[in-house]
């Protein structure tokens, strides 16, 4: 996906948030470090485009609360946690993250919203669903689906990390034969 | 997904560290703050895990603050303090920890009065052990929350001159701090009467100063070390009040400083002896703040260190002796 791809996939993101959410009001976003950051301030943007009202946006690191922190080697680097304006009690909150795969990522920051509060509704909006579950666990509202095989790697990039605005598939053989 | 340095098994010192090392824990602390003003003040990361505070010493900030730390990151705390334990009784160390590792435990936090104590048990249990001060060797988490909150308050470490006042050749504290601040970049210095400065301190890479007014003309920030009344006792200094008028951090002399200073101590405080209150209470006062950050380092040691040690088997195996 190039930039106008992605650009679009995000505006009409916004749209069905705020369609799903029945506008703005009561709807807060809360982007997984660190490329969901960006993109939730981005469906902010868009949403703000359009309805002139900007909703809440925070930042969720759910790195304490993986389930494989002890077992994987040297100790990943933890981010920042900022919960949206007003938080997120009775709020229709809105996890955003880059890439839907495992689904392990989102079972940990539900724990974690959890910790915090307790939302009306959560929704999950992921840019990339690429399938693999190993949980249930489904997005509501997805940029696009990729179908990939396991040793082949989903990166978004954005401009704040990478300079630039683009979803690459990378590495692997061609995607496995139906 | 970027990964903090690796610490190894055990925090001893920071002698031991480089500087990525010790960036990376203060780095790492950073984060932990916030989770110490959420309303629910708790992760779940060392849910679990098994640590015991291990405290031949009297101590109050430093076990309440290890407590917290292991607390909000859902560890399982015991605490063993010297007296009225089986230490009291003769026990010595290595059979206390060897009693304490058959309950099977992870990590030791280890208060002692033997310079070296903490090095002795990392080698001997597979637990990782972090050193909360052993006699006048280190005290590496009150050096990393002091340097951290220079860092909060200055915004770098680097270039920044550093004043260590009072009785450095008794003070872990000191030695942590000159170990840490020295290889982050800082220019340290250490003032106070000369029966109080170890010898050869120069060596280390350290500026020496005999007249806290000069000390104070040349730094940034003055830390004000404990001076411990049995040293008077000893015959290191005549008595409190000549050491107060000599050394004392007072407001005339922080109001005369060519410079707004940052003023640390790692507690408890004689008010009135190595510090006043106008001065400890005052608006240069960075004490409480150093509280506050010495939870969020001990978070950050306890989560790089925890489980993390690929030699752990190793020394399992080797045993003890």
């Amino acid at each position: 996906m190039d930039q106008r791809a992605v650009e679009r996939a995000l505006a009409r993101m916004a749209r069905e948030l705020v369609e799903r959410g029945q506008g703005v009001e009561g709807l807060s976003l809360v982007g997984i470090h660190r490329r969901g950051v960006q993109l939730a301030d981005r469906l902010a943007d868009e949403i703000e485009r359009a309805e002139e009202v900007r909703p809440p946006v925070g930042s969720l690191d759910i790195t304490l609360y993986r389930d494989d922190l002890m077992a994987i080697g040297p100790r990943p680097v933890v981010g920042e946690t900022r919960l949206p304006e007003g938080g997120i009690n009775g709020r229709k909150v809105v996890i955003v993250d880059d890439v839907l795969y495992t689904g392990r990522t989102v079972r940990a920051a539900l724990d974690e919203l959890a910790d915090f509060g307790r939302p009306s509704r959560i929704y999950l909006c992921v840019l990339v669903d690429r399938g693999g579950r190993e949980l249930p666990i489904h997005a509501d509202i997805v940029g696009r689906r990729i179908e990939t095989a396991p040793n082949q790697r989903v990166e978004v990039l954005v401009p704040e990390l990478d300079g630039r605005l683009a979803v690459e598939l990378v590495g692997g053989a061609e995607p496995e034969a139906a | 997904m970027p990964s903090a340095p690796y610490l190894g098994k055990d925090l001893v010192g920071l002698e031991e560290l480089d500087a990525d090392q010790i960036r990376g824990i203060l780095d790492t602390a950073e984060p932990f703050k916030e989770i110490s003003e959420r309303a629910i003040k708790k992760v779940p990361v060392l849910r679990g895990k098994t640590i015991v505070n291990l405290f031949f010493e009297p101590s109050t900030r430093t076990r309440i603050s290890f407590e917290f730390a292991e607390k909000r990151l859902s560890a399982d705390t015991v605490n063993v303090a010297a007296s009225g334990s089986s230490v009291q009784k003769g026990e010595t160390l290595v059979d206390t920890a060897r009693n304490l590792e058959a309950m099977r435990i992870d990590m030791v936090v280890i208060r002692h009065g033997s310079s070296g104590a903490a090095r002795f048990l990392g080698e001997r249990i597979p637990s990782n052990v972090i050193n909360a001060g052993d006699g006048r060797h280190e005290h590496p988490t009150q050096a990393l929350l002091d340097m951290l909150t220079i860092r909060d308050h200055l915004g770098r470490l680097e270039g920044v001159r550093v004043c260590i006042v009072g009785d450095v050749l008794h003070s872990r504290v000191a030695r942590s701090n000159i170990w840490g601040l020295t290889k982050l970049g800082a220019e340290v210095a250490v003032c106070g009467p000369p029966t109080l400065l170890p010898a050869g301190v120069e060596e280390l890479g350290v500026r020496v100063f005999t007249r806290v007014e000069e000390a104070i003309e040349w730094a940034e920030v003055l830390n004000v070390l404990r001076l411990q009344l049995e040293r008077m006792h000893a015959g290191y200094i005549p008595s409190l009040r000549e050491y107060n008028r000599v050394f004392g951090i007072t407001r005339e002399r922080v109001e005369r400083a060519p410079r707004d200073l940052l003023i640390l101590h790692p507690g408890p405080m004689n008010r009135g002896v190595e510090i006043d209150s106008d001065v400890a209470d005052g608006e240069h006062s960075v004490i409480l703040d150093q509280v506050t950050n010495g939870v969020a380092v001990r978070m950050a040691v306890l989560y790089l260190l925890a489980g993390g040690a690929p030699d752990k088997a190793e020394v399992a195996k080797h045993g003890v002796e």
